[in-house]
């Protein structure tokens, strides 16, 4: 900081603001009373300090009050505590409830924004919104319609907005944003309606847009130098993503960023990765497509990427790269390292140092993986960091109106954004999957704006010889890449989980229980059904002393789609159809949060 | 004909009479007639065909492929509706078909306190309008449980005169 002061005063004068914006944050985010952020801390560890409720008293738990949203759509996200307030989300319409826990949750102030309905039918996969995010006394809320809107956080007027995007063009936002310095940093959605996606930064107190980089394009739209930009190491060059593409396809090519933002104040860089390319059928757009499915590091202040790693090089199977990156400092060959671990839909789990991007371990977080045989790790090697696709389950090796069958996992990946936790003692990471194959057929598609822009077939099943759910929880090593235990799910884990110095890691499943496990062992400790499926985030906080757990019931989003209906693998005919109960059997719609406290 | 069949419709609906009914009153499955590779209803609906053996015309087939890429992300796999959007092999059988036609390619909003679904118009999608009957085919033998969940088993190929069709309405 103190070579910033020698330059002009103008710059130095930002530069400071930034900072003290920056610490004022963070001094939120380390009272572990509060929830200020979706991702709990900037690290995106979803880990709380607080130890009340802890393993030896949480089968005591019990319901200390709830509230209905009043919507009936998916619920993601969870709600944030700061201080005496709690804010509740919803899916769209994205109301805002300011509930009052120091006044036995009177609605302080409601936020409903005005949004044309016309965006809920460009939105895939149900109308979810992952949550508001708070910072310098304002909480923000992204629209679906790509509207940010800064609210005053005692009162709920509205003090700036802008338009992200347009949904005309299928631009739509289902994420949280990310505070960050003087900055608000916001990604998009639209991958399957051809979006070139990209991340942009805005003024905290004005919606200013101080930085845009896209994921696809020339350098200067992308935010890359070309000497200074690095993959695996070694500078991008120019023109790394044009080089990519066939002709113009990267102007529809997708790489949205719907995902989480994670930020390390100490390197100044924040991490988030990219969607897939569009379209779904690999044979319209030769070439790696980057930077789609791309873990990025980008300067906070100026977006210029540092480095960037591409998991899926040229997807074949939609495996979308957004979900969550978790930075811990851990010891790796006897050396303290600062990390980056990523759970990516492909069925890898990635760690990296996160300050050079140096690949250091890529494994399979579910042994049904099976379209790749794994990741080159050889840095000498022409091939080093991609991985090695076996031909049978390559899509674009089959063609187009070929059916490729049996592929592990399905295109929602063996996670999706459902965010994964971390517990600094056990160092242990305890994740949400799904354990669901598909069959693929690609076939060729042409562009309308504002239109699906898909391209292939699918049908999805559980994974075959296995327990015959669709899901598990597990706890994973990111130093050896192993799975430590596994707990089979009957569906998918769509629920962010929770780790907490009480030693209890908590998450929902589909059916609507709330679990809580033993962080070491994995052995369940207690649950509770609640009214809806759970595809939110579990969240804890402490109020007048007292510790809580509090969760969003309203199954939907993209679990809701086929899950509703149940599962059948197609190649097993009409006798399997009744072998997997639909999700319709033990839940439905309903939006409600339930909140969990220990008996007076 | 068609042109007297949307009258008949128009006709039923002022009168007070229910879409879902008049559909009952006609037979809007049974293939009466086929020609160059379709098949129809005594009313020259789209329908479809299913052999003794399973083998499904290709309508059907190209139906089941091009719904699960436009269609199921909301409408849920095979029909069978989503925890948002209603099961649409259901709806193949209740309306009428020009009815039908209409909602995809123009939409329809159902937004007040309790609901929130919006279809979107498909009018200008090419993927979608080039293969409205292959989808509305599908649905109906989906609804009509004339063929079962999963990928058809059997199919017949595709006539020339439906290779240029599609190529014609996709500008290839």
């Amino acid at each position: 900081m103190k070579t910033f002061m020698t330059l002009t005063s103008v710059f130095a004068m930002t530069a400071a603001g930034a900072a003290i914006a920056n610490e004022s944050i963070q001094a939120e985010i380390d009272k572990p009373e509060q929830w200020v952020l979706q991702t709990g801390d900037y690290k995106n560890q979803r880990f709380s300090k607080l130890d009340q409720i802890n393993k030896d008293n949480v089968d005591d738990l019990q319901v200390a009050w709830t509230f209905s949203t009043g919507v009936l759509r998916g619920h993601e996200g969870s709600p944030l505590v700061v201080g005496d307030t709690m804010y509740v989300h919803t899916p769209f319409p994205n109301i805002v409830y300011a509930l009052d826990l120091a006044n036995d949750g009177v609605i302080k102030w409601k936020y409903e924004p005005k949004q044309n309905a016309d965006v809920i039918g460009v939105m895939c996969c149900d109308t979810v919104n992952r949550g508001v995010a708070y910072g310098d006394g304002k909480i923000f809320l992204h629209q679906a319609d790509t509207k940010v809107v800064a609210l005053d956080a005692n009162t709920g007027e509205v003090l700036w907005s802008v338009m992200n995007g347009d949904p005309a063009k299928g631009e739509t936002n289902t994420a949280t944003v990310m505070p960050v310095g003087d900055k608000v940093i916001v990604g998009i959605s639209g991958g399957e309606f051809g979006v070139q996606g990209h991340v942009t930064a805005y003024d905290m107190n004005t919606g200013e847009m101080a930085w845009r980089a896209y994921s696809t394009g020339p350098d200067d739209q992308i935010l890359f130098d070309p000497e200074k930009t690095t993959a695996l190491g070694k500078p991008v060059g120019a023109d790394s993503s044009l080089n990519s593409w066939e002709g113009d396809q990267w102007k529809i090519g997708g790489g949205t960023t719907w995902g989480w933002y994670s930020y390390d104040a100490e390197e100044n860089l924040i991490y988030y990765g990219s969607g897939n390319p569009s379209t779904w059928n690999p044979s319209q757009r030769p070439g790696d497509n980057k930077w789609s499915m791309t873990i990025f590091a980008r300067d906070a202040d100026t977006g210029v990427a540092k480095w960037v790693y591409q998991m899926t090089p040229h997807d074949e199977w939609d495996y979308d790269g957004i979900n969550e990156m978790i930075l811990t400092e851990q010891e790796v060959d006897g050396q303290m390292r600062k990390l980056l671990t990523h759970f990516d839909r492909n069925g890898l789990a990635y760690t990296l140092d996160r300050v050079s991007g140096e690949l250091l371990v890529a494994e399979k977080y579910d042994p049904a993986v099976n379209w790749t045989t794994g990741v080159d790790m050889d840095p000498e090697s022409e091939t080093y960091g991609r991985p090695a696709v076996v031909a049978e389950m390559s899509t674009e090796q089959n063609g187009e109106d070929v059916n490729s069958t049996g592929i592990c996992p399905a295109a929602l990946g063996t996670k999706d954004q459902q965010p994964a936790a971390y517990h600094p003692d056990t160092q242990m990471f305890y994740v949400p999957t799904n354990h669901v194959c598909m069959d693929y057929e690609p076939f060729r598609v042409s562009y309308t704006a504002g239109q699906p822009y898909v391209g292939a077939t699918l049908a999805m099943y559980p994974a075959p010889d296995s327990h015959g759910g669709m899901g598990n929880f597990i706890a994973w090593d990111n130093i050896n890449g192993e799975i430590k235990w596994s707990i089979p799910e009957q569906f998918s884990v769509w629920s962010g989980a929770l780790a907490t110095a009480g030693d209890v890691v908590f998450y929902g499943t589909l059916e609507g229980y709330l679990k809580a496990v033993d962080a070491e062992t994995g052995d369940e400790l207690y649950r509770f059904k609640t009214p809806s499926g759970i595809i939110g985030n579990v969240m804890t906080y402490e109020q007048a002393g007292k510790q809580y757990v509090a969760v969003l019931s309203g199954v939907g989003g993209w679990a809701g789609i086929g899950l509703a209906a149940g599962l059948t693998n197609p190649n097993d005919g009409l006798g399997a159809v009744g072998g997997y109960s639909s999700l319709s059997d033990y839940t439905a719609l309903g939006g409600q949060l339930t909140v969990f406290a220990l008996p007076d | 004909m068609k042109f007297t069949a949307s009258v008949l419709a128009a006709c039923l609906a002022a009168a007070g009479m229910s879409g879902p009914a008049s559909a009952q009153d006609v037979d809007n499955l049974t293939a009466a007639y086929e020609e160059d590779g379709r098949y129809y209803t005594e009313d020259d609906v789209p329908t479809f065909n299913v052999g003794d053996d399973g083998t499904v015309d290709w309508l059907t087939y190209s139906g089941f492929r091009r719904y699960h890429s436009e269609c199921h992300v909301c409408h849920g796999p095979e029909g069978e509706g989503s925890s948002y959007a209603p099961a649409l092999k259901t709806s193949a059988i209740d309306m009428d078909y020009y009815d039908f036609l209409d909602v995809v390619t123009n939409g329809r909003q159902v937004v007040n306190a309790a609901e929130h679904n919006v279809m979107p118009a498909f009018g200008d999608n090419p993927n979608v309008m080039c293969y409205i009957d292959d989808i509305y085919v599908y649905l109906k033998a989906r609804g009509a449980d004339a063929v079962p969940r999963g990928r058809p088993a059997k199919k017949e190929s595709k006539s020339d005169v439906i290779r240029d069709d599609e190529n014609a309405c996709l500008g290839l």
